[in-house]
């Protein structure tokens, strides 16, 4: 099933529904990279929350899009690991290295907010 | 490696990454029937993902095969991933954490190991691989 992307001021949120195929991950990954640009985005806000499996290529695809959001000049973080997701990643060594993860939605964005504040302060004198 | 009792049997033909998705939520279904706790369904989950995972990688196609098992009054899964693919010339080393043939993917066999209670594995270069684990429930 296609996750819905959608667009929240200068963010982009992607509500994960139901399980996800390898081809659903893939279409996530290029949709989020394609529209980041095409909106202009500062942050991505992936929501896990409904996922049950988080296995190595889901994972990986994470991660990949954390990075290649970053190389596309926005933030990505990554949220609503459940406890037992997160202790079954841990046993496969999926530790997602590198990626911002918050708790929900709501610390995801207050993350976005303070991590784009930061940026901008440190790009030089505004206003 | 005791036997155990092998009742019904599910097989999930695993050729494609649907099949993945379709193996996981009926290991996932029969845990559920059998009363496992959701922290240990998505174990069982995960391992399964993982197994039919490298089946697709390496061998292309295969089988999982879902089972309920008892010994000694304890209920639990068994779930044997089965190919004929081109086998694992070192077993041992595929044991090793970290080590892995594709590369990122599939940190696979000793991540599975860990994620379940039981766990035997037969292969060999061209002899295809068996992946049997067990989860019993507490």
């Amino acid at each position: 099933m296609e996750v819905p992307i959608l667009k929240q001021g200068p963010y982009l949120i992607a509500s994960v529904q139901s399980a996800l195929t390898d081809a659903d991950l893939l279409q996530l990954r290029d949709g989020l990279v394609e529209k980041v640009g095409r909106f202009r985005s500062r942050g991505v806000i992936v929501d896990v929350t409904a996922l049950d499996v988080m296995d190595s290529f889901a994972s990986r695809m994470l991660r990949d899009i954390a990075h290649m959001i970053r190389l596309r000049g926005a933030e990505t973080v990554i949220v609503g690991f459940q406890p037992e997701v997160a202790f079954a990643m841990v046993q496969l060594g999926l530790t997602l290295e590198g990626v911002a993860t918050a708790l929900d939605l709501e610390e995801g964005l207050a993350f976005l907010d303070q991590k784009i504040k930061g940026n901008e302060r440190g790009q030089g004198p505004r206003g | 490696m005791d036997k155990g009792r092998v009742g019904d049997e599910t097989r999930v033909p695993i050729g494609s990454d649907v099949d993945i998705l379709t193996a996981r939520q009926r290991g996932r279904a029969l845990a559920s029937e059998l009363g496992f706790p959701n922290s240990s369904l998505v174990l069982i989950a995960t391992a399964i993902s993982e197994l039919a995972r490298n089946i697709v990688l390496y061998a292309k196609r295969g089988e999982i095969v879902l089972g309920r098992i008892e010994r000694d009054g304890h209920q639990g899964i068994q779930v044997t991933a089965r190919d004929e693919g081109p086998g694992i010339p070192d077993v041992g080393l595929a044991m090793q954490s970290g080590y892995s043939t594709s590369g990122s993917l599939g940190l696979g066999l000793p991540g599975v190991r860990r994620l379940m209670d039981e766990f035997e594995i037969v292969s060999g270069a061209g002899k295809g691989t068996t992946v049997m684990a067990k989860k019993w429930k507490r």
